[in-house]
């Protein structure tokens, strides 16, 4: 059974449809990588899954069970994790706290969880006491995307997360989303950086204006030469 | 020497008293627009409930005091805090929370919260009457002077039991909320939610259960500053009045989000109007044959006369919001 099995999702803002029937399924292993232009809604679809935004029509399904118009909060118990794009980190709280934040629901997890993030990224163990809000972008986005793993989600819904970083940390961002992978997390990733995305994607959803338009996994995505000329810039 | 006993008397002893019931007013007044952003006029309100949920608990219980020797005001203090607290949560559920469900802007929340003022200080009224009453039920208020042991001294230090109180109670205040907010999971949630709501959401905190903490606390402060206000002087049910806009002051010119910054803000207001109402010819005095005829034969030397004291918070308020609206603490701007 697919961790997250989305079919036919229709939503959007104030009446206006974003989505008009985008399909999407992942294994709990798995690394799934949505790519488009601009507009296309792969964000939204994202915030869709997270319940951040009415589905007027379809279903998502987490293990099996419907989950769709579910508050963030209760996903967040039934073990999603969510890192958005932007003001992703509490800038006025220290590093530690940021994390703290994220098991707010296992506070018994804390100091083990805490271990296990500062091993996936080693700079935040030093910074701990330093306030978010002062770190670079990199950095903040560690912090943003091990806030999300204190809770120890079983599906991690990552937003651009290398949007803005040096190509230094992107592929050091890539490294960790495959490791925090195949510590046994299912990923789903919106990505501008298709190429390097779809590289380490098991699954590819090619979104355009609110649907499907090849869905495959990376490497046959990266193949394909329709998508390459369309979506990859040729 | 008998000047600088006048001075610490009408300028520290007092700016302390008045900035300390700011101080607590103020905080208030900055938790409730860091997690709900808009700006609570009940606030002062709240207050005066709180010190009229403790003149009623003294009257029903006069004596409950008298067993430690305190006044019977303070023991019931936590009682009335609890009672405040429900109120404050109350209110939030009957009328602010439908507001901010339909998600109305700030402005409307801060007319409702004018509303809710009317409301509570007609309640008040209605039961209390409109004159002033002391707290002080059925004990003594104490007076402690102290002269000090100098030569030529003869005027004393004087202060009162309630100001005592007033003072242990403002710094526990300081250093309980420093450790809520710092140390424990709620408090750190608050600051989190008060930095970003959404990503509070998104991490699983419950930001209903942070609204409700967040009208606990404002509401217990709120009880303390207006309980130790009225022990002070004594209780009117207009008492928000002379409250209002000091608390607005104190908690913009502290940078509003920020507790500590409002506790600043507090006492900056409390001394400034201490300081603007105090008779600076009184500190002249001891150099009367050496001054010059005009300075030395002025009878009052005040900025202000004591009846225009609240035209000095209003004063700090303008120039802040002209020169730094986000007050000294880099807040966010009402």
């Amino acid at each position: 059974m697919p961790i997250l099995d989305a079919r036919d999702v229709h939503g959007g803002y104030g009446g206006m449809n974003i989505l008009n029937g985008v399909d999407m399924a992942i294994e709990a292993d798995e690394v799934g990588v949505i790519v488009g232009p601009n507009g296309a809604g792969k964000s939204t679809m994202l915030k869709a899954i997270f319940g951040l935004l009415h589905v007027s029509q379809g279903e998502i399904r987490l293990r099996g069970e419907p989950i769709h118009n579910l508050s963030p909060h209760q996903l967040v118990q039934r073990g999603m994790g969510f890192v958005p794009q932007e003001h992703n980190v509490f800038p006025s709280l220290t590093v530690q706290e940021n994390l703290e934040m994220g098991a707010f629901l296992k506070p018994a997890n804390v100091g083990r969880m805490l271990g296990q993030v500062f091993a996936f990224f080693p700079p935040l163990k030093d910074k701990r006491r330093q306030p978010a809000g002062e770190l670079s972008g990199g950095q903040r986005q560690m912090v943003a995307m091990g806030r999300a793993l204190m809770a120890e989600p079983s599906l991690l819904l990552l937003d651009e997360p290398t949007a803005g970083l040096s190509p230094r940390y992107m592929n050091d961002i890539f490294a960790r989303v495959r490791e925090i992978n195949a510590a046994g997390v299912g990923i789903l990733m919106v990505e501008q950086n298709a190429r390097q995305a779809l590289a380490i994607a098991d699954k590819g959803f090619v979104l355009a204006a609110g649907q499907n338009r090849f869905t495959d996994t990376g490497a046959a995505l990266l193949a394909d030469p329709d998508v390459a000329k369309s979506f990859l810039g040729g | 020497m008998n000047e600088l006993v006048f001075f610490l008397n009408n300028v520290v002893i007092a700016g302390s008293v008045t900035g300390s019931i700011y101080a607590i007013g103020a905080v208030g007044v900055t938790l409730v627009f860091s997690i709900m952003r808009f700006a609570h006029f009940a606030h002062a309100d709240i207050m005066t409930f709180g010190a009229f949920m403790v003149m009623l608990l003294a009257t029903a219980f006069p004596t409950a005091g008298a067993a430690i020797g305190v006044p019977a005001a303070l023991v019931l203090l936590p009682v009335a805090m609890a009672l405040t607290a429900a109120l404050a949560v109350g209110i939030d559920r009957a009328f602010y929370k439908p507001l901010r469900a339909h998600g109305v802007k700030p402005i409307v929340m801060v007319i409702a919260s004018l509303g809710v003022t009317l409301m509570l200080q007609g309640l008040i009224r209605l039961f209390s009457g409109t004159g002033g009453q002391s707290l002080y039920v059925d004990d003594r208020k104490e007076i402690f002077r102290l002269t000090l042991p100098l030569e030529g001294v003869r005027v004393p230090v004087v202060i009162t039991e309630p100001q005592l109180y007033l003072f242990v109670l403002t710094i526990a205040c300081v250093v309980g909320l420093h450790l809520f907010l710092s140390r424990s999971r709620l408090g750190k949630a608050m600051r989190a939610m008060s930095d970003n709501p959404d990503l509070a959401q998104a991490s699983g905190i419950n930001t209903h259960t942070i609204v409700a903490v967040t009208w606990v606390i404002a509401g217990g402060l709120a009880a303390i500053a207006g309980t130790l206000l009225s022990l002070d002087v004594t209780f009117k049910p207009d008492l928000s009045f002379f409250l209002l806009l000091p608390i607005f002051a104190a908690a913009i010119v502290g940078g509003v989000g920020h507790p500590f910054g409002a506790i600043a803000g507090g006492f900056v207001v409390g001394f400034a109007e201490t300081l603007a109402v105090f008779n600076w010819g009184v500190l002249l005095r001891p150099f009367r044959d050496s001054l010059p005829e005009w300075l030395a034969g002025a009878g009052n030397l005040a900025f202000v006369g004591t009846e225009y004291k609240i035209v000095v918070p209003f004063f700090i308020l303008v120039a802040i919001l002209v020169w730094r609206p986000t007050g000294i603490f880099k807040g966010k701007v009402i």
